[in-house]
């Protein structure tokens, strides 16, 4: 019978595409290559893998930012001690976007009170928690109108985003929520047609997807992090992993970055449930 | 735009996402490493578009729209790799295969796919004629529609019959000469883009050939004539050799030069105006075939002396391959034999069995030649041709 090594460094990802497979699998064998004892496991949504992880059955987690929230509140529950290692230079310093009609009457963001806002799936960052936290800070009310694709992934998959940007288009809702880059990117589609849109409003920086390890981790921890960040753009084998998994480089992993998306947590008490479940 | 510019560009109202960062990314390609580029425009959203897209494309800003130029700017194309020269000199000897199916002398992006083509040496498959070959092969291209189709048929039912199965056995040859080079088609690096043309159009050819005989066969009558079993049997030896240089031997110079001493002998002995204008028509076709197959063997034969032994070698081997077969079957010499005659008088068949003889020596003398031209010696030239098939193909 054959078993898995007991030592092999685990991480966990969440599959919100296909695609997934193909980078992780490309991560393994250039890991191995390099000697490091590499292999990773896949959960359907970030809640299983948060709580796979807390049972220790992956060392290393690729989390999203609310699933870094799920995983750091859990650890700290249970007194375990609970950072980031690493996260793509494309992760740091998102803002995300407050959309209207270019011929609406909005002006302000104060405008906005009492008007139907299309979100991302409910457990989107970006698309939902960021910017209906940001409206809400403001002392501006408003009614969300949700479009869940694929809840669980956390928003990774673009979606409901898109969703929500084509009921903007319809006229369904009042103005609609996204991360800044798809300003750009629905625009260069055809979703926004060529001076459809204006930006109301545009929230902080915040940070997004990072490493999370609890606990001790695994021995091997160090290396795996100094071999993330040795990985080169100019580096052949490396560039198609690197433009799949969507950055440049990987950066050290820093904190500072989730404030708001804990503050739009405890404001909405997103992740309520899920801690409770987790005990 | 030179160094020396200022280090703004101006997209003026153009959004981001609808051109503007064309304008972007060409000044900061201008620039040297370390320069800083600051972008001015008027679109509302310019400052935030600008931040998202600078952050995909690993590009570091300074405040609102200062971009800083580092090798990231190049992007992709740092470490791209020239796949070799664009015209026939820039042919190298062995292209890599992660150049694949770029166009010789493109750039290729670092981290391409390998595609590994069998047949990927100058060696084996280059000539330098080949570019002018496929100028002249598709210059040279024919509507089979432009044939004297309504030509009434006045011979004998005998002599048609004849006609019938030639033009029977003919179509099946013809399959053969269009399999064997659309297979090595498939194999050749795309570096020799030429090479990998001349095929094509050569898979056309016989394409067409199979059109125009097999209409004939069909002109008059309603079923072809017969199949044999040693004829498949030669063209199966064909089909079988999976050497390219092999194949390019012993299907265009032996098969096909033969082919064409017999279409010459039906386009001055058929015995219908139709029937000879198809001969003309599909002799300047295969004219092009062999002449192909000497080019690239004569400079795969410069590049590797050795190939020698090995063509003779094949020559040998499909002799004996062939040994327990009939050779031409019966069929087939007796139809040509026919057709030659034209008719039942007896000075008629003498003067067909006779053009029969001659097209045998013909094309013996043919296959002499270009042996010769390959750089054999008579003797050798007589040997060989001597054991090719004597079914032509
Ligand atoms: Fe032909
Ligand atoms: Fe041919």
């Amino acid at each position: 019978m054959l078993r898995a090594p007991s030592d092999t460094l685990l991480l966990g990802a969440v599959a919100y595409d296909p695609k997934v497979v193909t980078i992780w699998e490309g991560f393994r064998l250039w890991f191995a290559e390099r000697g490091l004892d590499f292999d990773f496991v896949l959960y359907s949504n970030y809640e299983r893998q948060v709580a796979a992880h807390l049972n220790g059955e992956v060392h290393v987690a690729w989390n999203s930012p609310l699933a870094w929230i799920e995983a750091r509140r859990a650890a700290l529950a249970r007194g375990i001690a609970c950072e980031t290692v690493a996260m793509r230079d494309t992760d740091q310093d998102l803002t995300s976007l407050v959309i209207v009609r270019a011929d609406s009457p909005y002006r302000t963001v104060a405008d906005l009170a009492g008007a139907r806002v299309g979100v991302g799936a409910g457990d989107s960052p970006q698309a939902t928690l960021l910017p209906l936290h940001w409206l809400a800070a403001q002392g501006v009310t408003v009614e969300a109108r949700r479009f869940d694709v694929l809840v669980g992934k956390h928003g990774d998959h673009v979606g409901g985003e898109r969703d929500a940007a084509r009921a903007l288009m319809r006229g369904e809702v009042d103005a609609c929520c996204l991360i800044d880059g798809n300003h750009a990117a629905f625009t260069k589609e055809g979703t926004f047609p060529l001076g459809a849109v204006r930006v109301l409003g545009q929230t902080g920086a915040y940070d997004h997807c990072n490493m999370t390890v609890l606990g001790d981790g695994h021995p091997e921890m160090g290396r795996f992090v100094e071999l993330l960040m040795s990985m080169s753009w100019d580096d052949p084998a490396v560039r198609p992993l690197l433009e799949m998994e969507g950055l440049r480089e990987w950066r050290p992993g820093r904190v500072e970055g989730y404030v708001a998306l804990e503050a739009a947590v405890e404001r909405f008490g997103t992740i309520d449930a899920f801690l409770a479940d987790v005990g | 735009m030179s160094p020396a510019a200022p280090p703004t560009v101006d997209v003026g109202a153009l959004p981001l996402a609808a051109g503007g960062h064309l304008l972007v990314r060409r000044a900061l390609r201008a620039l040297p490493d370390g320069a800083r580029l600051t972008v001015v425009g008027t679109d509302p959203t310019l400052a935030l578009d600008l931040r998202a897209w600078a952050r995909g494309q690993g590009v570091p800003v300074e405040g609102e729209r200062t971009l800083v130029r580092t090798p990231a700017a190049e992007g992709r194309w740092r470490g791209a790799e020239r796949a070799g020269g664009a015209g026939p000199d820039g042919v190298v000897d062995v292209p890599s295969p992660r150049w694949g199916l770029a166009l010789r002398g493109a750039a290729v992006e670092a981290g391409s796919p390998a595609l590994h083509f069998p047949l990927a040496t100058k060696a084996e498959v280059w000539t330098d004629e080949a570019a002018r070959m496929y100028r002249k092969a598709a210059a040279a291209q024919w509507d089979p529609a432009s044939l004297p189709w309504d030509t009434v048929v006045d011979h004998p039912a005998e002599v048609e019959d004849a006609v019938v199965q030639v033009m029977t056995y003919l179509v099946e040859n013809e399959v053969a000469a269009l399999l064997v080079p659309a297979r090595f088609l498939a194999q050749v690096h795309p570096h020799f883009r030429e090479v990998l043309q001349v095929l094509a159009v050569q898979a056309a050819d016989e394409a067409r050939h199979i059109e125009v005989f097999a209409r004939r066969a069909l002109h008059v009558r309603d079923v072809p004539g017969l199949s044999t079993s040693g004829g498949q049997t030669s063209l199966a030896t064909l089909l079988a050799e999976p050497d390219f240089a092999l194949s390019t031997f012993l299907l265009s110079v032996l098969g096909e030069g033969s082919f064409l001493t017999l279409l010459w002998f039906l386009a001055e002995h058929a015995p219908d105006p139709l029937t000879r204008a198809i001969a003309r028509a599909t002799a300047t076709d295969e004219a092009r075939h062999v002449a192909f197959g000497l080019a690239h063997l004569g400079a795969h034969l410069a590049a590797e002396p050795d190939l020698r032994v090995r063509l003779v070698n094949a020559v040998t081997r499909r002799h004996q391959a062939l040994a327990g077969t009939a050779g031409l079957n019966e069929e087939v010499h007796d139809a040509l034999l026919l057709l030659a005659a034209g008719g039942w008088e007896h000075a008629q068949l003498a003067e067909g069995a006779a053009r029969v003889t001659k097209l045998a020596a013909d094309m013996d003398e043919g296959r002499q030649q270009r042996l010769k031209l390959l750089g054999f010696d008579a003797a050798e030239a007589e040997a060989m041709s001597s054991l090719h098939t004597r079914n032509f193909m």
